[in-house]
């Protein structure tokens, strides 16, 4: 129901909000993918914006140097692939420790890889960054066509699409025997060990997996935003990657979606509102933390259970 | 040339020790790991650099060093602020609830230093260029980077002794080995643990203070600082102040003759021997 909502969104909202609202859609994505790591398998990764900035430079780089083959068909399978490439080897040594020491592990490896792409400007642009145009889909070109027509027409159906799918097999993969046995981990890791679940191999395959979405949402980041910088590897946006799965509840399968999209307005608000947005968010983070530990889903979530329990 | 880069990684070492020295000890004895720490060294170095616009030119000379302290103490004050107001939340609480409290305390001091300074570059070199320059085998090397080796090392030395002869430092090492039975002995726990980040606090704005009169302050100055300090923490091993030396040569000579020898892959370099070190001893060098 909601999804058909959806797909009338085009016809309702200006250019700048539809923009707006399809950020929020690829960092739902992303929510969605860094989520099975924190909600369900319990580690919290300082550094998942390595991954989205895999996904996000492998198009970008198709763009520079395979300018034939930039097409949508192919990009994303690139960008999932390298993705899954760099979380399959930084995964492999983060997941063999816990805590402070994985998050640490993933804050070090994804600022390895800002630092690399921060200094080889010759290949990737540096600090400047690379333009994304706009690719092909199926031979469909857009050239011609500006990014907002673009963004609001064929693309925003695509993005649609790639969310749905997202949707449905993040959804298959938690309810599945894989995804219990993640959750096992999460909650007891010794106890997972002793009844046989192979505690190091499940977490580097929900690495991969997380690593693969978050890079999907970047590579189809790109193409709103326009542009890749360096940062994208930054500890600090992997901290707006948590801070986003956070704020809409990482108890909850649908709170990383309502988070990502909270966040994107709520940074966009705030910077538009003030020079001082990061105080803004800062403060609300704060808040968040200390009043709503299971963001605003699991506030929501308590809130449906009382009023329930009041009616009975 | 190999002198001025020793020399040059011991004067980084010299920061990143003092840097290090208070995240390791907010991380021993509170178990909280501050990303805000960066941001206590920024806070640090404005304050410094604004008393020394301020005042530096009438004061004798001495003074001007002794304002560096303002550094520390500002530092130490916010630090107690954020104790009391913030962390004392998160002592129950887990890792990932710390580093987004912490993460949110980085957004909001980022800021708290736009209101107060305002975008612009504060300029105070007075004390480097008061010191001069010596000739160390040849070569011309300035004074002020050896005045900050030796209060890096005061400050080390102090730290030590403290840790170690007297009362209210071997209370810290008690909560840091084990909290639970420092507690059952009847250690003010609440007291000590603000007391330990007020210490942190003011080790980091002290380093922020002193780098000032080599570069001026400018937003976003604690992020580079507090990346460094994390990675001499991990490698040296966190809560060791041992590591924290070891680790903060380690990471300066790395960037000193990186930089000298390929710039471009220095900071690469630095991730990657972090990460080398981690994988296989994910303690630290020193760690527990």
């Amino acid at each position: 129901m909601i999804f058909i909502a959806l797909l009338f969104i085009p016809r309702i909202l200006s250019i700048h909000d539809l923009m707006l609202f399809e950020y929020g859609i690829t960092f739902a994505i992303v929510g969605l993918g860094f989520n099975l790591l924190l909600g369900y398998t319990g580690l919290l990764s300082f550094g998942h914006g390595a991954y989205f900035a895999a996904g996000a430079y492998s198009v970008a780089m198709i763009a520079k140097y395979l300018p034939q083959a930039y097409s949508l068909e192919i990009l994303i399978p690139a960008a999932l692939f390298f993705s899954l490439v760099l979380s399959i080897i930084f995964g492999f040594v983060c997941v063999r420790h816990t805590k402070i020491f994985f998050s640490i592990l993933a804050l070090s490896l994804s600022m390895l890889l800002y630092a690399l792409l921060f200094k080889l400007y010759h290949i990737t642009g540096g600090s400047d960054g690379l333009r994304v145009t706009l690719p092909t889909l199926f031979g469909m070109s857009f050239k011609g066509i500006r990014r907002p027509e673009f963004l609001s027409g064929t693309y925003y159906y695509f993005l649609l699409g790639m969310f749905s799918v997202s949707f449905l097999v993040m959804k298959g993969i938690v309810s599945s025997p894989f995804g219990k046995a993640l959750q096992a981990i999460r909650d007891n890791e010794v106890r997972a060990e002793l009844i046989g679940i192979r505690v190091r191999r499940y977490r580097l395959y929900a690495f991969m997996i997380s690593g693969m979405f978050v890079g999907l949402g970047g590579a189809l980041w790109t193409f709103v935003n326009g542009h890749v910088t360096a940062d994208l590897s930054h500890w600090v946006f992997s901290g707006e990657i948590v801070y986003m799965t956070l704020l809409g509840g990482f108890g909850i399968f649908e709170g990383p979606i309502i988070g990502a999209m909270i966040f994107t307005y709520l940074k966009l608000y705030a910077m538009g509102n003030t020079q001082y947005w990061m105080f803004v968010i800062g403060a609300t983070l704060i808040v968040l933390v200390l009043i709503l530990p299971n963001g605003v889903a699991g506030a929501v979530s308590s809130l449906w259970t009382k009023i329930k329990l009041k009616s009975d | 040339m190999w002198v001025v880069y020793t020399l040059n990684g011991l004067y980084f070492a010299a920061l990143l020790f003092l840097i290090s020295l208070g995240l390791n000890i907010i991380l021993g004895v509170m178990g909280i790991l501050n990303l805000a720490h960066g941001s206590l060294y920024a806070i640090g170095a404005f304050i410094a650099a604004w008393v020394i616009i301020a005042i530096g030119m009438k004061v004798p000379v001495f003074f001007l060093y002794v304002t560096l302290l303002s550094g520390l103490v500002l530092a130490g004050i916010v630090g107690f602020l954020m104790e009391k107001s913030l962390i004392r939340f998160m002592y129950k609480r887990t890792l990932e609830y710390q580093l987004l409290l912490t993460f949110g305390a980085l957004m909001l001091l980022e800021d708290v230093i736009k209101m107060i300074w305002g975008g612009q570059a504060y300029y105070a070199s007075a004390p480097f260029d008061l010191l001069g320059k010596v000739e160390i085998w040849g070569h011309i090397y300035p004074i002020y980077f050896l005045f900050v080796m030796v209060v890096a090392l005061m400050a080390g030395l102090f730290i030590w002794l403290f840790m170690s002869r007297t009362k209210l430092g071997i209370m810290l090492r008690a909560i840091s080995l084990d909290r639970e039975m420092a507690t059952g002995l009847g250690l003010d726990i609440n007291r000590l643990s603000t007391f330990a980040f007020v210490l942190g606090s003011g080790l980091a704005g002290l380093a922020g203070a002193l780098v000032v009169p080599t570069t001026p302050a400018l937003l976003g100055f604690g992020h580079e600082p507090l990346i460094l300090g994390f990675i001499v923490v991990v490698v040296g091993g966190l809560g060791s102040l041992k590591g924290a030396l070891v680790g903060s040569l380690l990471v300066g000579f790395t960037r000193s003759f990186g930089i000298a020898v390929f710039p471009e892959i220095e900071l690469p370099l630095l991730f990657l021997i972090a990460g080398i070190i981690l994988v296989v001893k994910p303690e630290g060098l020193f760690g527990r």
